[in-house]
């Protein structure tokens, strides 16, 4: 009994230091999406993104001296609270993984970063989250996002409703974090430059019918309706509506409203609206696609590129600062992400690695122009979409 | 004057057809749990999973008949189906009123223990019609979309407002009026109909005048579980299918039965349209018709209650007739 006691003590105490000795070396990466909810149509092409560049990262060996990187993937929803937090909680502490992609919603990021990942110093960094909210959160250093936040996305879209000659708007929001954040930033906008906003009402999310909701937009009347909502939600439903009853025939779709599953719902009634979705012209953004398409067969979906350089700003910082320790390297994320140094585009990983780890200076540009501004975000452009034969086209960049 | 018509086609539009479609969907979900109410004697909450369940039959066989090519030219093929959605739903009634309502029927349970136990099946259906379709939204909707479309209407009137009649709104109009005529048909001139009146409103002297009891319970089985895919099936058709929006539809379905008076049927209907147009007008912004009506244009939508407390407003309706007219507007109890 006594052997085998000792037998058992001393096989637990080897195989902990194996485990150990393997932590110590390699890194693990989680990455928390909504790959269900609301707006779970982008997530499968998000992490599919954000896996790319760890897989880039990992095969060229080059990472903290030969590290391999492996993936936790987590469901961190979309609007559960709860549930984003228990997901991400789940990485930290049985995945022990060592910084964090996500999340998808900003409703779900916002949980994460004040239950678990600030608490516990773990970096999170965002692919998506676009609630102004998010800039000044107090979050300690730990929290980044690669996309621009909706303040800007709203003088964006204020500027394209005042070009194209709409004069009132009437404008509905799913009533959450990211709803609220960006329908605020846009009526204060279109406010400010001379536009009349007729009524600025939430949504629900899940429901059957969206008869009421178009009826009281359809009574404010405007030139436009602007649907800041989700594609696969409340944001159909009352596009459906709005058809239905003839109240609009003209729409803005914001970032969350702009994916394939909405153009083919909706059909050719659709056409002519008009959107944005945050989006560059630069060189990275043009390989990025033929990366991902060769690897995946299909062009990416939106945010997919901003996945991939999330996770690759995560990796290279890492290797700036020489450790895999969140609390370490969320300093040096500033320092890959900007001038000066060597632009990095998508497919460059390894040689951004080779640079830092010759004690050299990088400017990561990626596949979305990425350069980071105060309270770890992108400082941001847009892609302007055009509804045209059940297409989301581009017209332009701004 | 064509101000004033303006208005009325504004009114028409928002409210009084979407109203007439909501009201008729509630009205024969209505009927249906106030013939569990009358015959069997209890509240039956999983009445909500059985639409959701009879309308997912009709799904499958909507799906089965599109992929041999089967169609119903401008109406919706899932009409077609709907023969196979309700034996589907009373097939899964009897299955279980066989094994579970027949046991505490024979003890003699109280309407609460059947509450409970009916609270029980509609979980228990709920799991499993998202186990088979699962969560998701399905659009099972094809024909025409439109009778004539907002946009047809302004350019044969030359109004200003355009009034849209969906063919879904259309069907579900025209089918609950005759569901509801046929079912009226059955309770009062049919042999059948009159012995589950009877029984009904005495049980024990129905028995003393030869009813068999487990013949009215196997047809009010067979037509809840019709009524109960029919309406599930206009919902869907009409707004989208989701089983979570038919668990939600249970609450404006009760209020619906007791406004106008559980256990009577006409009670269901009227309770049905009440609550529907209720819901409606309550949350509606009047703004344009006020506009349209008087001289004056008004700043604010004019709206009585944000469309968010939307299903508050069948709440507070049930609250007050519980409170002033327990019974409903026509007495209930009976059928």
């Amino acid at each position: 009994m006594k052997k085998l006691a000792l037998a058992l003590a001393v096989t637990s105490m080897v195989s902990g230091a194996a485990v150990a000795g393997g932590h110590s070396k390699d890194v693990k990466l989680g990455i928390a999406l909504g790959f269900t909810g609301p707006a779970e149509s982008l997530a499968a092409d998000m992490a599919a993104g954000a896996e790319m560049a760890i897989s880039e990262i990992s095969d060229s060996g080059m990472l903290l001296g030969g590290a391999k990187v492996s993936v936790a993937r987590a469901d961190s929803t979309c609007v559960d609270a709860a549930a984003a937090a228990a997901a991400a909680e789940r990485l930290i502490s049985s995945e022990k993984v060592d910084a964090i992609v996500g999340a998808l919603c900003s409703g779900a990021t916002i949980s994460i970063l004040q239950n678990v990942a600030m608490p516990q110093g773990v970096v999170l960094f965002s692919p998506s989250a676009t609630s102004p909210a998010l800039s000044t959160l107090e979050d300690n250093g730990y929290f980044f996002r690669a996309s621009p936040s909706d303040a800007r996305q709203g003088q964006v879209i204020a500027e394209m409703l005042v070009e194209k000659g709409y004069k009132s708007i009437a404008m509905t929001y799913t009533n959450n974090d990211y709803g609220k954040g960006l329908a605020d930033s846009i009526e204060s906008n279109f406010a400010a430059a001379g536009g009349k906003v007729t009524i600025n009402s939430p949504h629900e999310d899940g429901k059957g019918d969206y008869g009421a909701e178009v009826g009281a937009l359809a009574q404010a009347g405007g030139d436009i309706l602007v649907v800041a909502g989700y594609l696969d939600q409340g944001g159909k439903g009352i596009i459906q509506s709005s058809l239905d009853a003839g109240a609009f025939d003209h729409f803005f779709l914001p970032d969350a409203m702009i994916g394939e599953s909405l153009t083919t719902a909706i059909g050719s009634d659709l056409d002519g609206s008009i959107g944005t979705v945050p989006g560059t012209d630069s060189p990275g953004s043009e390989s990025y696609i033929e990366m991902f398409t060769a690897a995946n067969g299909k062009a990416p979906g939106p945010y997919s590129d901003y996945s991939y350089d999330a996770a690759a700003m995560t990796l290279l910082a890492m290797q700036a600062a020489g450790t895999k320790d969140s609390k370490v390297f969320k300093d040096k994320v500033f320092d890959i992400a900007n001038a000066p140094g060597e632009k990095i585009y998508p497919g460059e990983l390894a040689k951004g690695l080779e640079i830092l780890a010759a004690g050299g200076d990088i400017d990561y540009v990626g596949a979305t122009a990425v350069e980071l501004i105060g309270g770890g975000e992108s400082a941001g452009s847009y892609r302007e979409i055009l509804v045209k034969d059940q297409q989301n086209t581009t017209v332009r960049y701004r | 004057m064509t101000d004033i018509i303006n208005a009325l086609v504004v009114l028409a539009n928002f409210l009084l057809v979407p109203a007439l479609t909501y009201g008729s969907q509630l009205a024969l979900g209505a009927l249906g749990v106030t013939l569990v109410y009358g015959v069997l004697r209890f509240s039956n909450f999983a009445h909500g999973e059985t639409m959701a369940f009879g309308t997912m039959i009709t799904i499958f066989g909507t799906w089965g008949l599109q992929s041999m090519g089967v169609s119903a030219g401008p109406l919706p093929t899932a009409l077609l189906a709907l023969p196979l959605g309700i034996a589907g739903a009373v097939a899964l009634s009897l299955l279980l009123d066989k094994t579970v309502y027949k046991y505490h029927r024979q003890r003699k349970a109280s309407p609460v223990t059947f509450l409970i136990v009916s609270i029980g099946l509609m979980f228990f259906i709920g799991g499993l019609v998202r186990f088979v379709i699962g969560p998701g939204d399905q659009i099972f909707f094809d024909g025409t979309r439109f009778i004539f479309s907002a946009r047809d209407f302004k350019k044969a009137t030359g109004l200003d407002e355009g009034l849209a009649l969906k063919m879904t709104q259309a069907v579900t109009i025209i089918t609950a009026i005759l569901v509801v005529a046929a079912m009226f048909w059955f309770l009062n001139k049919t042999r059948t109909g009159k012995s589950m009146r009877a029984f009904s409103d005495n049980e024990n002297l129905a028995l003393l005048s030869g009813i068999n009891p487990d013949r009215v319970v196997l047809i009010t089985w067979i037509l809840v579980g019709a009524l109960a895919t029919i309406a599930g099936s206009l919902y869907g058709l009409d707004k989208s299918f989701k089983p979570f929006s038919y668990m939600q539809l249970l609450l404006p379905i009760f209020a619906s039965a007791i406004v106008g008076g559980v256990g009577n049927p006409l009670g269901a209907i009227a309770g049905g349209y009440v609550i529907a147009f209720s819901e409606i007008a309550v949350t509606f912004a009047y703004k344009k018709v006020v506009a349209y009506v008087t001289t004056y244009e008004p700043e604010s939508l004019v709206q009585l209650l944000g469309t968010d407390y939307k299903i508050a407003v069948s709440f507070i309706i049930l609250v007050i007739v519980l409170i002033v007219r327990p019974t409903g507007i026509f007495s209930g109890k009976t059928l």
